[in-house]
């Protein structure tokens, strides 16, 4: 079966390399180094390690011609021996390489096996006691997920850095549920979405510095704010369509940015603003010793003093904020301004047709995917207790907007497995240094290639006329 | 019985091209009013003027309900809302991804919407708002029954057949409670057998609900075989107007239809 396609897959896996070989020749194989005062830069000559790259490349590209002949068995061979080779005492030039050379097996034999496991899912869902448990996980997993994030902070490998990646996870979480309001739901490309952070969060710190405002007082109004600028923008821009709308958003996100950076005597500009109060409990602080007229929530509870203490309380504020944005926007699906948001997405048009208001339908999910972000933004102002224009670049609106198209788009658990994915495995694999990026753009990759619509593509009607049982039928 | 519709010079210019001139018609309520002519002869045009969806060059189009609409000075959205006009598309325009009830609640957006207290009754889960949208699911049964999709109800829209599709799109207009229909070739596209049923839910229509119907079509076997009146377009200018037997006596549509006939061989 090989036989007479085997040229023609050497020279396909050979041109492959060549590729790969320009490309990488002077990404990886020179490498400038300081050989002392005089001379100034030199150069490192790294040919092993694009020796061995190039090779990895070069089997890895054979193996997938491989399977895709059919020869699914030998090509997961190839994936297995690779990742052996890497994950042994080998000697290879750099540390690194051995991650290369396991990823590539494993990669290979993934590939190869794919259509298998995609077959053999599809006939496990397809039988009875499949489809029965298939809607049965769809049913428990946010229950269990919402079960497991209540009762983290109590799990014994809750540590500092759990906590605080729990609190980051979160945070995007709500991020990405309220711009699904506007991405997901209203299908309104908003590349921008950062800057209602922003104002979310300059509001809580400004006040609270400034006027001497509590957090929970301010809440409220970041929100107020953050909307207000959501109308403000959006009452020009949105009978503008799809790309169009994306690039004002884009260029408004910026302006945000740069009005903070610039606008030195309000916001104090790239100095940021510093020793902003945390959220209180009952007016009492989170502090070893609380400030003159003030009570510490240890005194206050009479229990000794911990600094995790802080971290969990925020911990939970976060959750409530995420949840209570969940419920709303659940809420708001299955009324008429929700329908109406999934129509416009659907076809703007014949919305129209129907004297469905384009305009106002879509300023009020603009105002409230911006009001969430208000909210998001004055706790990450209370929790960093420090903020400068830096926290609100593009990337971020990019990682949230992320998190919305790679969960599915308008999944409410898709955001949160993306989030987790996005966030959390960046953040696991720092032990990687600066390659943890590049399990960031892996994953994304990853799931661009096995589930183009998202992790959960699957959408659930706002209302039914039959009940479940006999829904899915016919 | 009064009229419903009355289009008065109508004029719709494209640049240098003239899509409409100076067109005149009226429509009647419990009436079915067909607009048809060759491909290009200005239809949809018309159709698009009286709907919002172009602005008329020149003309005025008033609908006669509660009070007189002028629907050349309306925004697009207000004449399906305030004067109540619906359409539906010669390119079927469903939610394709929202099911086939979503679509048909959709429909009775800006009812439900006044119901749900601009959201906040309907947050609050009140009773009002509840029965409301209760209200607003029997009306879309019964559409559905009328249409024979009760069964895909749940599903998306998207997924339905393409006549069941052409039906859902005729049922989501209805379901706005309009005052006048337009329906742009609803007929294109469907078998024989369908295109039956459609001229018994059309007639239906305009028997049962009582509302005027304007409807762009080419199939002549819906056209002759349902309407009241028949006004035919071509190049953009009214050629004849009248009854469908009228119509087809008329030698200006014959003309029109089978090429002109001054050579004396072209036919």
């Amino acid at each position: 079966m090989v036989g007479p396609r085997l040229p023609a897959m050497l020279k396909d896996a050979g041109l492959t390399t060549l590729v790969a070989a320009a490309l990488g020749i002077f990404i990886v194989g020179f490498r400038t180094v300081d050989v002392g005062s005089r001379t100034g830069l030199g150069f490192d000559y790294e040919f092993a390690d694009l020796g061995v790259a190039l090779v990895v490349i070069f089997v890895g590209r054979f193996g997938l011609s491989l399977a895709s002949i059919g020869l699914r068995w030998p090509a997961i061979a190839l994936g297995a021996v690779m990742a052996a080779v890497g994950a042994s005492p080998l000697e290879l030039p750099s540390g690194f390489l051995h991650w290369f050379v396991v990823l590539g097996g494993v990669l290979l034999a993934i590939r190869a096996a794919w259509p298998w496991a995609n077959q053999a899912f599809a006939t496990a869902v397809a039988t009875p006691g499949g489809r029965a448990l298939d809607r049965l996980a769809a049913k428990w997993i946010g229950v269990l997920m919402l079960g497991f994030a209540l009762v983290l902070p109590a799990l014994p490998f809750a540590d500092q850095k759990t906590m605080d990646l729990g609190v980051l996870i979160l945070t995007y979480v709500m991020l990405g549920w309220g711009l699904n309001i506007v991405v997901g739901l209203a299908g309104l490309l908003d590349l921008g979405y950062v800057a209602f952070y922003a104002v979310g969060a300059y509001a809580y710190a400004l006040l609270s510095t400034q006027h001497g405002l509590g957090f929970w007082a301010v809440l409220p109004l970041a929100g107020m704010f953050a909307a207000t600028f959501g109308v403000l923008l959006g009452f020009p821009v949105l009978r503008l369509r799809g790309d169009y709308l994306a690039i004002v958003t884009l260029g408004f996100g910026e302006i945000i940015r740069l009005v903070i950076l610039n606008w030195v005597d309000f916001t104090n500009g790239p100095a940021g603003i510093g020793s902003i109060p945390g959220p209180t409990l009952f007016g009492a602080v989170f502090a070893e010793t609380a400030p003159a007229g003030k009570q510490t929530v240890a005194e206050m509870l009479g229990i000794p003093f911990d600094s995790n203490q802080r971290l969990i309380f925020l911990y939970y504020i976060i959750l409530v904020l995420a949840l209570v944005t969940n419920l709303f926007t659940q809420r708001m699906r299955a009324l008429p301004v929700g329908r109406a948001w999934e129509a416009l997405r659907e076809d703007e048009t014949a919305c129209k047709a129907l004297g469905i208001n384009p305009t106002n339908t879509k300023l009020t999910a603009f105002a409230i995917g911006a009001m969430f972000a208000g909210f998001a933004g004055s706790f990450f102002a209370a929790k960093q207790r420090f903020i400068s224009p830096e926290s609100f670049t593009f990337i971020e609106s990019a990682i949230i907007l992320a998190i919305v198209v790679l969960g599915g788009m308008g999944s409410q658990i898709g955001v949160v497995l993306a989030a987790i994915l996005l966030i959390g495995l960046p953040e696991w694999f720092r032990d990687l240094g600066n390659y943890r990026m590049l399990a960031f753009g892996l994953a994304m990759v990853l799931i661009m290639v096995f589930r183009p619509r998202g992790l959960i593509a699957h959408r659930e009607p706002s209302i039914r006329l039959h009940p479940v049982a006999s829904g899915g039928s016919g | 019985m009064a009229t419903l519709i009355e289009v008065e010079h109508l004029s719709m210019r494209f640049g240098g091209l003239v899509a409409v001139d100076d067109i005149s018609f009226t429509g009647q309520p419990r009436q079915i009013t067909a607009i048809i002519g060759p491909n290009g002869a200005g239809k949809t045009t018309v159709f698009n003027c009286i709907t919002g969806f172009y602005k008329p060059t020149i003309g005025r189009l008033t609908l006669h309900g509660d009070r007189d609409y002028l629907l050349e000075r309306m925004l697009g959205h207000e004449i399906g809302q305030r004067a109540r006009v619906a359409r539906t598309f010669q390119n079927i325009r469903l939610f394709p991804a929202m099911t086939v009830l979503e679509n048909l609640m959709v429909a009775q957006h800006n009812k439900l919407m006044a119901a749900s207290g601009m959201s906040i009754f309907g947050l609050l889960g009140l009773a009002r708002w509840r029965t409301a949208e209760a209200r607003a699911v029997e009306l879309a049964r019964a559409w559905l029954e009328r249409i024979d999709l009760v069964d895909v109800a749940d599903r998306p829209a998207g997924e339905l057949p393409y006549g069941a599709q052409r039906r859902l799109e005729i049922a989501r207009a209805m379901c706005t409670e309009p005052r006048l229909l337009c329906l742009d070739e609803p007929a294109a596209g469907l078998n024989p057998r369908e295109s039956a049923d459609l001229n018994k839910l059309l007639v239906s229509i305009r028997d049962l609900d009582g509302i005027g119907v304007l409807l762009i079509e080419h199939d002549m076997s819906v056209v002759m075989n349902i309407s009241d009146h028949i006004v035919v377009l071509d190049y953009g200018r009214k050629i004849a107007e009248g009854d469908p037997a009228a119509i087809q006596r008329d030698p200006a549509v014959i003309r029109a239809y089978l090429g002109t006939d001054e050579s004396g061989d072209d036919a």
